[in-house]
Protein backbone atom coordinates (compact mmCIF):
# COMPACT_ATOMS: atom_id res chain seq x y z
CA UNK A 1 0.00 0.00 0.00
CA UNK A 2 2.55 2.53 0.40
CA UNK A 3 4.66 1.44 -2.23
CA UNK A 4 1.92 2.39 -4.47
CA UNK A 5 1.14 5.96 -2.66
CA UNK A 6 4.55 6.24 -3.24
CA UNK A 7 4.15 5.62 -7.07
CA UNK A 8 0.76 7.57 -7.06
CA UNK A 9 2.29 10.63 -5.46
CA UNK A 10 5.29 10.67 -7.36
CA UNK A 11 4.08 10.24 -10.76
CA UNK A 12 1.37 13.06 -10.31
CA UNK A 13 4.20 15.49 -9.09
CA UNK A 14 6.55 14.40 -12.47
CA UNK A 15 3.14 14.68 -14.30
CA UNK A 16 1.98 18.10 -12.98
CA UNK A 17 5.91 18.94 -13.37
CA UNK A 18 6.04 18.28 -17.06
CA UNK A 19 2.89 20.73 -17.38
CA UNK A 20 4.20 23.79 -18.27
CA UNK A 21 2.25 24.94 -20.95
CA UNK A 22 2.93 29.31 -21.46
CA UNK A 23 -0.13 30.51 -19.59
CA UNK A 24 -0.73 33.70 -21.70
CA UNK A 25 -1.53 34.05 -25.20
CA UNK A 26 1.16 35.91 -27.40
CA UNK A 27 0.20 38.47 -29.62
CA UNK A 28 0.21 39.08 -33.09
CA UNK A 29 3.53 38.61 -34.53
CA UNK A 30 5.73 41.79 -34.99
CA UNK A 31 5.00 44.33 -38.02
CA UNK A 32 1.39 42.70 -38.75
CA UNK A 33 -0.17 45.70 -37.65
CA UNK A 34 -0.34 49.38 -38.05
CA UNK A 35 -1.90 51.63 -35.58
CA UNK A 36 -3.48 49.88 -32.80
CA UNK A 37 -6.15 48.77 -31.08
CA UNK A 38 -8.12 48.55 -34.47
CA UNK A 39 -7.90 46.05 -37.40
CA UNK A 40 -5.24 43.58 -36.82
CA UNK A 41 -8.12 41.66 -34.27
CA UNK A 42 -10.71 41.84 -36.71
CA UNK A 43 -8.95 40.48 -39.40
CA UNK A 44 -7.99 36.93 -38.03
CA UNK A 45 -10.17 33.94 -37.64
CA UNK A 46 -8.93 33.80 -34.33
CA UNK A 47 -9.37 37.25 -32.47
CA UNK A 48 -6.91 38.05 -30.55
CA UNK A 49 -6.42 37.19 -26.54
CA UNK A 50 -6.02 41.20 -25.34
CA UNK A 51 -7.25 40.59 -21.48
CA UNK A 52 -3.98 40.95 -20.34
CA UNK A 53 -3.89 44.37 -22.64
CA UNK A 54 -6.89 45.37 -21.27
CA UNK A 55 -5.66 44.33 -17.48
CA UNK A 56 -2.57 46.65 -18.04
CA UNK A 57 -4.49 49.68 -18.67
CA UNK A 58 -4.31 49.62 -22.79
CA UNK A 59 -1.61 52.15 -24.51
CA UNK A 60 -1.86 54.55 -20.98
CA UNK A 61 -1.13 52.15 -18.75
CA UNK A 62 1.60 50.63 -20.81
CA UNK A 63 3.26 54.14 -21.48
CA UNK A 64 2.92 54.60 -17.32
CA UNK A 65 4.21 51.07 -16.47
CA UNK A 66 7.35 50.93 -18.52
CA UNK A 67 8.21 54.67 -17.56
CA UNK A 68 7.69 53.07 -14.05
CA UNK A 69 10.46 50.33 -14.75
CA UNK A 70 12.93 52.21 -16.44
CA UNK A 71 12.74 54.46 -13.78
CA UNK A 72 13.36 51.41 -11.67
CA UNK A 73 16.16 50.07 -13.15
CA UNK A 74 18.00 53.37 -13.61
CA UNK A 75 17.15 53.83 -10.09
CA UNK A 76 18.99 50.72 -9.17
CA UNK A 77 22.71 50.26 -8.58
CA UNK A 78 23.05 46.85 -10.48
CA UNK A 79 20.99 47.41 -13.19
CA UNK A 80 21.57 51.15 -14.03
CA UNK A 81 25.40 49.87 -14.82
CA UNK A 82 24.19 48.37 -18.39
CA UNK A 83 22.13 51.43 -19.50
CA UNK A 84 25.35 53.57 -19.88
CA UNK A 85 25.12 53.28 -23.52
CA UNK A 86 21.83 52.78 -24.11
CA UNK A 87 19.37 55.47 -25.96
CA UNK A 88 16.93 55.61 -23.16
CA UNK A 89 14.11 57.16 -25.30
CA UNK A 90 14.30 54.12 -28.21
CA UNK A 91 14.71 51.72 -24.98
CA UNK A 92 11.32 52.94 -23.10
CA UNK A 93 9.77 52.50 -26.34
CA UNK A 94 10.48 49.41 -27.42
CA UNK A 95 9.36 48.23 -23.59
CA UNK A 96 6.19 49.74 -24.85
CA UNK A 97 6.51 48.14 -27.88
CA UNK A 98 6.98 44.76 -26.78
CA UNK A 99 4.28 44.57 -23.60
CA UNK A 100 2.07 45.67 -26.17
CA UNK A 101 2.95 42.57 -28.75
CA UNK A 102 2.89 39.97 -25.81
CA UNK A 103 -0.51 41.29 -24.18
CA UNK A 104 -2.32 41.23 -27.37
CA UNK A 105 -2.38 45.13 -27.80
CA UNK A 106 -1.42 44.43 -31.50
CA UNK A 107 1.28 46.84 -32.23
CA UNK A 108 4.38 45.82 -33.90
CA UNK A 109 7.68 45.25 -32.30
CA UNK A 110 10.42 47.11 -33.95
CA UNK A 111 13.73 46.17 -32.12
CA UNK A 112 15.64 43.68 -32.10
CA UNK A 113 14.94 39.98 -30.95
CA UNK A 114 16.03 39.40 -27.44
CA UNK A 115 19.34 37.32 -27.98
CA UNK A 116 20.71 39.71 -30.35
CA UNK A 117 19.71 42.55 -28.47
CA UNK A 118 21.65 41.30 -25.15
CA UNK A 119 24.38 39.58 -26.40
CA UNK A 120 27.94 40.31 -25.30
CA UNK A 121 26.47 42.62 -22.13
CA UNK A 122 27.42 39.91 -19.89
CA UNK A 123 24.26 39.93 -18.19
CA UNK A 124 24.78 37.35 -15.48
CA UNK A 125 21.25 35.97 -13.41
CA UNK A 126 21.91 38.38 -10.68
CA UNK A 127 21.85 40.47 -12.85
CA UNK A 128 18.64 39.21 -14.17
CA UNK A 129 17.05 39.02 -10.58
CA UNK A 130 17.28 42.52 -10.12
CA UNK A 131 15.51 43.49 -13.61
CA UNK A 132 12.76 41.45 -12.28
CA UNK A 133 12.80 43.21 -9.23
CA UNK A 134 12.85 46.05 -10.99
CA UNK A 135 9.81 45.24 -12.89
CA UNK A 136 8.13 44.01 -9.82
CA UNK A 137 8.81 47.47 -8.08
CA UNK A 138 7.35 48.92 -10.97
CA UNK A 139 4.22 46.85 -11.55
CA UNK A 140 3.65 47.79 -7.36
CA UNK A 141 4.21 51.70 -8.17
CA UNK A 142 1.85 51.21 -10.87
CA UNK A 143 -0.82 49.19 -8.04
CA UNK A 144 -1.67 46.54 -10.83
CA UNK A 145 -3.53 43.37 -9.49
CA UNK A 146 -1.72 40.61 -8.48
CA UNK A 147 -3.06 38.45 -11.32
CA UNK A 148 -1.85 40.77 -14.20
CA UNK A 149 1.39 41.34 -12.33
CA UNK A 150 2.11 37.33 -12.40
CA UNK A 151 0.75 37.13 -16.01
CA UNK A 152 3.32 39.57 -17.18
CA UNK A 153 6.31 37.79 -15.02
CA UNK A 154 4.98 34.48 -16.38
CA UNK A 155 5.59 35.88 -20.07
CA UNK A 156 8.77 37.21 -19.46
CA UNK A 157 10.24 34.38 -17.45
CA UNK A 158 10.92 32.04 -20.59
CA UNK A 159 13.24 34.71 -21.75
CA UNK A 160 15.74 34.22 -19.38
CA UNK A 161 17.57 32.29 -21.23
CA UNK A 162 17.63 34.44 -24.61
CA UNK A 163 19.25 37.13 -22.09
CA UNK A 164 21.93 35.42 -20.15
CA UNK A 165 24.89 35.55 -21.07
CA UNK A 166 26.51 32.05 -19.85
CA UNK B 1 14.70 26.50 24.60
CA UNK B 2 17.29 25.04 25.76
CA UNK B 3 21.22 26.87 24.09
CA UNK B 4 23.15 24.67 21.57
CA UNK B 5 26.17 26.39 21.89
CA UNK B 6 27.91 25.36 18.50
CA UNK B 7 24.72 25.78 16.57
CA UNK B 8 23.64 28.96 17.99
CA UNK B 9 27.56 30.35 17.03
CA UNK B 10 27.00 29.24 13.52
CA UNK B 11 23.32 30.75 13.12
CA UNK B 12 25.67 34.21 14.20
CA UNK B 13 28.54 33.86 12.21
CA UNK B 14 27.54 32.11 9.00
CA UNK B 15 25.21 34.76 7.84
CA UNK B 16 27.98 36.95 8.79
CA UNK B 17 30.11 35.14 6.05
CA UNK B 18 28.07 35.19 2.98
CA UNK B 19 26.67 39.05 3.96
CA UNK B 20 29.15 40.06 0.98
CA UNK B 21 28.17 37.75 -1.71
CA UNK B 22 24.82 39.40 -1.93
CA UNK B 23 20.94 37.30 -2.20
CA UNK B 24 19.98 38.48 -5.54
CA UNK B 25 17.28 35.30 -5.96
CA UNK B 26 13.65 36.65 -5.61
CA UNK B 27 11.59 37.04 -2.62
CA UNK B 28 10.35 33.82 -1.00
CA UNK B 29 12.33 31.58 -3.42
CA UNK B 30 14.51 30.46 -0.35
CA UNK B 31 11.42 28.80 0.90
CA UNK B 32 11.43 28.36 4.82
CA UNK B 33 13.11 25.76 6.52
CA UNK B 34 12.11 22.24 7.31
CA UNK B 35 12.23 20.27 10.70
CA UNK B 36 15.57 18.42 9.24
CA UNK B 37 17.44 21.88 8.79
CA UNK B 38 17.23 21.87 4.79
CA UNK B 39 15.24 24.38 2.83
CA UNK B 40 11.51 23.16 2.19
CA UNK B 41 8.09 23.79 3.75
CA UNK B 42 8.07 22.64 7.57
CA UNK B 43 7.87 18.71 7.12
CA UNK B 44 9.39 18.44 3.68
CA UNK B 45 12.85 18.88 2.12
CA UNK B 46 12.30 20.85 -1.07
CA UNK B 47 14.19 20.93 -4.23
CA UNK B 48 15.00 24.97 -3.71
CA UNK B 49 18.10 25.95 -2.22
CA UNK B 50 17.98 28.20 1.21
CA UNK B 51 18.82 31.61 1.21
CA UNK B 52 18.63 34.11 -1.64
CA UNK B 53 22.17 33.53 -3.32
CA UNK B 54 21.76 33.15 -7.09
CA UNK B 55 25.13 32.01 -9.28
CA UNK B 56 28.69 33.88 -7.91
CA UNK B 57 26.77 34.45 -4.63
CA UNK B 58 26.03 32.74 -1.33
CA UNK B 59 23.15 32.88 0.91
CA UNK B 60 22.68 31.93 4.54
CA UNK B 61 20.04 31.31 6.87
CA UNK B 62 19.23 30.12 11.05
CA UNK B 63 16.30 28.63 12.21
CA UNK B 64 14.40 27.75 15.07
CA UNK B 65 10.46 25.70 15.03
CA UNK B 66 8.72 24.35 17.82
CA UNK B 67 6.17 22.03 16.93
CA UNK B 68 3.57 21.62 20.66
CA UNK B 69 1.30 18.87 19.45
CA UNK B 70 -0.59 16.87 22.61
CA UNK B 71 1.98 15.09 24.50
CA UNK B 72 5.53 16.04 23.10
CA UNK B 73 6.99 19.74 21.97
CA UNK B 74 9.63 19.13 19.33
CA UNK B 75 12.24 22.27 19.45
CA UNK B 76 14.80 22.82 16.38
CA UNK B 77 17.49 25.01 15.81
CA UNK B 78 20.01 25.19 12.86
CA UNK B 79 21.56 26.62 10.18
CA UNK B 80 22.76 26.80 6.36
CA UNK B 81 24.74 28.03 3.61
CA UNK B 82 23.73 27.60 0.09
CA UNK B 83 26.63 28.43 -2.32
CA UNK B 84 26.03 29.55 -6.13
CA UNK B 85 22.12 28.26 -5.89
CA UNK B 86 23.96 24.69 -6.35
CA UNK B 87 25.31 23.09 -2.83
CA UNK B 88 23.58 23.58 0.09
CA UNK B 89 25.03 22.81 3.86
CA UNK B 90 22.71 22.40 6.94
CA UNK B 91 22.81 21.24 10.29
CA UNK B 92 19.78 21.11 12.96
CA UNK B 93 19.40 19.77 16.36
CA UNK B 94 15.92 18.52 17.21
CA UNK B 95 15.08 17.57 20.86
CA UNK B 96 11.88 15.87 21.55
CA UNK B 97 10.46 16.90 25.07
CA UNK B 98 9.01 13.24 26.12
CA UNK B 99 8.11 14.38 29.88
CA UNK B 100 4.56 13.68 29.88
CA UNK B 101 5.19 9.87 28.84
CA UNK B 102 8.13 9.11 30.56
CA UNK B 103 9.13 12.01 32.89
CA UNK B 104 12.39 13.61 32.75
CA UNK B 105 13.06 11.97 29.48
CA UNK B 106 13.69 13.66 26.19
CA UNK B 107 14.74 12.19 22.74
CA UNK B 108 17.58 14.15 20.76
CA UNK B 109 19.28 13.73 16.96
CA UNK B 110 21.78 16.14 15.47
CA UNK B 111 21.10 16.19 11.31
CA UNK B 112 23.67 17.74 8.48
CA UNK B 113 22.06 17.97 5.29
CA UNK B 114 23.60 18.58 2.07
CA UNK B 115 22.01 19.31 -0.92
CA UNK B 116 22.61 19.30 -4.84
CA UNK B 117 21.09 21.13 -7.36
CA UNK B 118 21.12 19.00 -10.34
CA UNK B 119 19.44 21.27 -12.40
CA UNK B 120 16.47 23.42 -13.85
CA UNK B 121 15.29 26.48 -12.17
CA UNK B 122 12.22 27.09 -10.14
CA UNK B 123 10.63 30.19 -11.91
CA UNK B 124 12.37 30.37 -15.45
CA UNK B 125 12.60 26.84 -16.65
CA UNK B 126 9.54 25.55 -18.47
CA UNK B 127 10.46 22.10 -16.46
CA UNK B 128 10.91 21.75 -11.96
CA UNK B 129 14.17 22.44 -10.32
CA UNK B 130 16.06 19.22 -9.55
CA UNK B 131 18.01 18.61 -6.37
CA UNK B 132 19.43 15.23 -4.41
CA UNK B 133 20.09 15.67 -0.69
CA UNK B 134 21.54 13.77 1.81
CA UNK B 135 20.74 13.76 5.84
CA UNK B 136 23.01 12.63 7.78
CA UNK B 137 21.38 12.04 11.46
CA UNK B 138 22.75 10.85 14.84
CA UNK B 139 20.63 9.98 17.57
CA UNK B 140 22.05 11.66 21.07
CA UNK B 141 19.81 10.21 23.54
CA UNK B 142 19.57 6.14 22.39
CA UNK B 143 18.89 4.79 25.96
CA UNK B 144 14.83 5.27 25.15
CA UNK B 145 15.19 4.18 21.46
CA UNK B 146 17.46 1.61 22.33
CA UNK B 147 14.78 -0.12 24.85
CA UNK B 148 11.90 0.05 22.31
CA UNK B 149 14.01 -1.50 19.89
CA UNK B 150 15.81 0.58 17.84
CA UNK B 151 19.03 -0.94 15.87
CA UNK B 152 21.33 1.89 15.24
CA UNK B 153 22.05 5.33 16.98
CA UNK B 154 22.77 6.82 13.16
CA UNK B 155 21.76 7.01 10.04
CA UNK B 156 21.52 8.31 6.61
CA UNK B 157 18.34 9.87 4.73
CA UNK B 158 18.80 9.89 0.89
CA UNK B 159 16.30 11.96 -1.04
CA UNK B 160 15.30 13.86 -4.65
CA UNK B 161 13.10 16.55 -4.84
CA UNK B 162 11.70 18.29 -7.54
CA UNK B 163 10.07 21.98 -6.97
CA UNK B 164 8.10 24.04 -9.58
CA UNK B 165 6.52 27.40 -8.92
CA UNK B 166 4.12 28.28 -11.37
CA UNK B 167 4.21 32.11 -11.52
CA UNK B 168 0.26 32.32 -13.02
CA UNK B 169 -0.93 29.64 -11.38
CA UNK B 170 -4.71 29.52 -10.16
CA UNK B 171 -6.72 32.58 -9.91
CA UNK B 172 -4.15 34.43 -11.57
CA UNK B 173 -1.84 33.79 -8.45
CA UNK B 174 1.54 32.06 -7.95
CA UNK B 175 1.21 28.43 -7.15
CA UNK B 176 3.91 26.15 -6.24
CA UNK B 177 4.89 22.08 -5.78
CA UNK B 178 7.08 19.70 -4.85
CA UNK B 179 7.66 15.78 -4.40
CA UNK B 180 10.13 14.45 -2.82
CA UNK B 181 11.34 10.96 -2.45
CA UNK B 182 13.27 9.56 0.16
CA UNK B 183 14.96 6.43 0.91
CA UNK B 184 15.08 5.85 5.02
CA UNK B 185 15.28 3.49 7.61
CA UNK B 186 14.39 6.04 10.48
CA UNK B 187 12.19 5.70 12.98
CA UNK B 188 9.70 8.97 13.73
CA UNK B 189 12.74 10.93 11.77
CA UNK B 190 15.75 9.30 13.85
CA UNK B 191 14.44 10.62 16.81
CA UNK B 192 13.27 6.83 18.14
CA UNK B 193 16.53 5.52 15.94
CA UNK B 194 17.32 3.76 12.88
CA UNK B 195 15.57 0.47 12.60
CA UNK B 196 14.96 -2.65 14.14
CA UNK B 197 16.50 -6.11 15.36
CA UNK B 198 14.67 -7.48 12.98
CA UNK B 199 14.54 -5.30 10.15
CA UNK B 200 17.20 -3.31 8.98
CA UNK B 201 15.98 -2.20 5.85
CA UNK B 202 15.50 1.07 3.86
CA UNK B 203 12.33 2.27 2.49
CA UNK B 204 11.06 4.43 -0.21
CA UNK B 205 8.53 7.15 1.18
CA UNK B 206 6.77 10.15 -0.72
CA UNK B 207 6.42 13.72 0.66
CA UNK B 208 4.31 15.96 -1.15
CA UNK B 209 3.91 19.81 -0.84
CA UNK B 210 1.69 21.95 -2.55
CA UNK B 211 1.30 26.23 -2.07
CA UNK B 212 -0.72 29.21 -3.23
CA UNK B 213 1.00 32.55 -2.62
CA UNK B 214 -1.88 35.14 -2.25
CA UNK B 215 0.72 37.62 -2.70
CA UNK B 216 4.48 38.18 -3.13
CA UNK B 217 4.52 37.99 1.11
CA UNK B 218 2.21 35.45 1.76
CA UNK B 219 1.56 31.66 0.91
CA UNK B 220 -0.81 29.00 2.65
CA UNK B 221 -0.27 25.56 1.86
CA UNK B 222 -0.46 21.76 2.72
CA UNK B 223 2.16 19.11 3.25
CA UNK B 224 2.51 15.29 3.53
CA UNK B 225 5.25 13.36 4.91
CA UNK B 226 4.89 9.59 4.24
CA UNK B 227 7.22 7.56 7.00
CA UNK B 228 7.53 4.10 7.80
CA UNK B 229 6.62 1.92 10.49
CA UNK B 230 9.03 -0.30 11.75
CA UNK B 231 9.01 -0.41 15.83
CA UNK B 232 6.76 -2.77 17.20
CA UNK B 233 6.14 -1.34 20.39
CA UNK B 234 4.11 1.50 18.44
CA UNK B 235 2.70 2.90 15.97
CA UNK B 236 4.09 5.59 13.25
CA UNK B 237 1.96 7.29 11.14
CA UNK B 238 2.24 9.60 8.44
CA UNK B 239 2.66 13.06 9.20
CA UNK B 240 0.90 16.33 7.23
CA UNK B 241 0.45 20.09 8.09
CA UNK B 242 -1.56 23.03 6.58
CA UNK B 243 0.70 26.16 6.64
CA UNK B 244 1.05 29.89 6.34
CA UNK B 245 3.97 31.60 5.49
CA UNK B 246 4.56 35.20 5.90
CA UNK B 247 8.40 36.33 3.92
CA UNK B 248 7.83 40.00 5.19
CA UNK B 249 11.21 40.55 3.49
CA UNK B 250 14.13 38.69 2.05
CA UNK B 251 15.80 38.79 5.77
CA UNK B 252 13.10 37.24 7.80
CA UNK B 253 10.18 34.75 7.44
CA UNK B 254 7.36 32.90 9.61
CA UNK B 255 5.65 29.96 9.39
CA UNK B 256 2.35 28.80 11.34
CA UNK B 257 1.01 25.58 10.48
CA UNK B 258 -1.10 22.92 12.12
CA UNK B 259 0.40 19.90 12.25
CA UNK B 260 -0.79 16.32 12.43
CA UNK B 261 1.93 13.79 13.58
CA UNK B 262 -0.26 11.33 13.78
CA UNK B 263 0.97 8.51 16.86
CA UNK B 264 4.24 8.65 18.91
CA UNK B 265 5.41 6.37 20.85
CA UNK B 266 1.84 5.02 21.43
CA UNK B 267 0.38 8.00 22.02
CA UNK B 268 -2.31 8.45 19.60
CA UNK B 269 -3.53 11.84 17.43
CA UNK B 270 -0.54 14.19 18.33
CA UNK B 271 -2.00 17.31 16.29
CA UNK B 272 -0.61 20.77 17.19
CA UNK B 273 0.91 24.35 16.51
CA UNK B 274 3.92 24.59 13.90
CA UNK B 275 5.78 27.86 14.19
CA UNK B 276 9.15 28.32 12.62
CA UNK B 277 10.99 31.41 12.39
CA UNK B 278 13.98 31.77 9.85
CA UNK B 279 16.74 34.74 9.28
CA UNK B 280 18.39 34.93 5.69
CA UNK B 281 20.71 36.79 4.41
Amino acid sequence: MKMLVTAVSLCAVLLSAGCTTPTTGSGPEPGTAGEPPVGAALSRSNPVDDRLFQALGGHAGIEALSESFVRELAADEVTRAFFTRTDITRFHRLIQEQLCVESGGGCAYTGEDMRTAHAGLGIERRHMNAVVEALMRAMDKEQLPMSTQNAVLALHAPKRADVLDE
Amino acid sequence: MKPYPTLLAAMLLLPGLASASGNSRIIATGGATAVEGAAGGGLVPWALLSGYGDRGEAGATAFASVVRVDDYALEVVGASVAIDNRVELSMAKQRLDIDSVIPGEQLEQSIIGMKLRLGGELIYDAGPQWALGVQMKRNDAFDVPAAVGARHDSGVDLYLSASKLWLHGPFGRSAFLNGTVRATRANQTGLLGFGTQGNRRYEAVAEVSAGLFLNRHWVIGAEYRQKPDKLAFAREDDWKDVFIGWFPTKNVSVIAAYADLGSIAGQDEQRGAYLSLEIAR
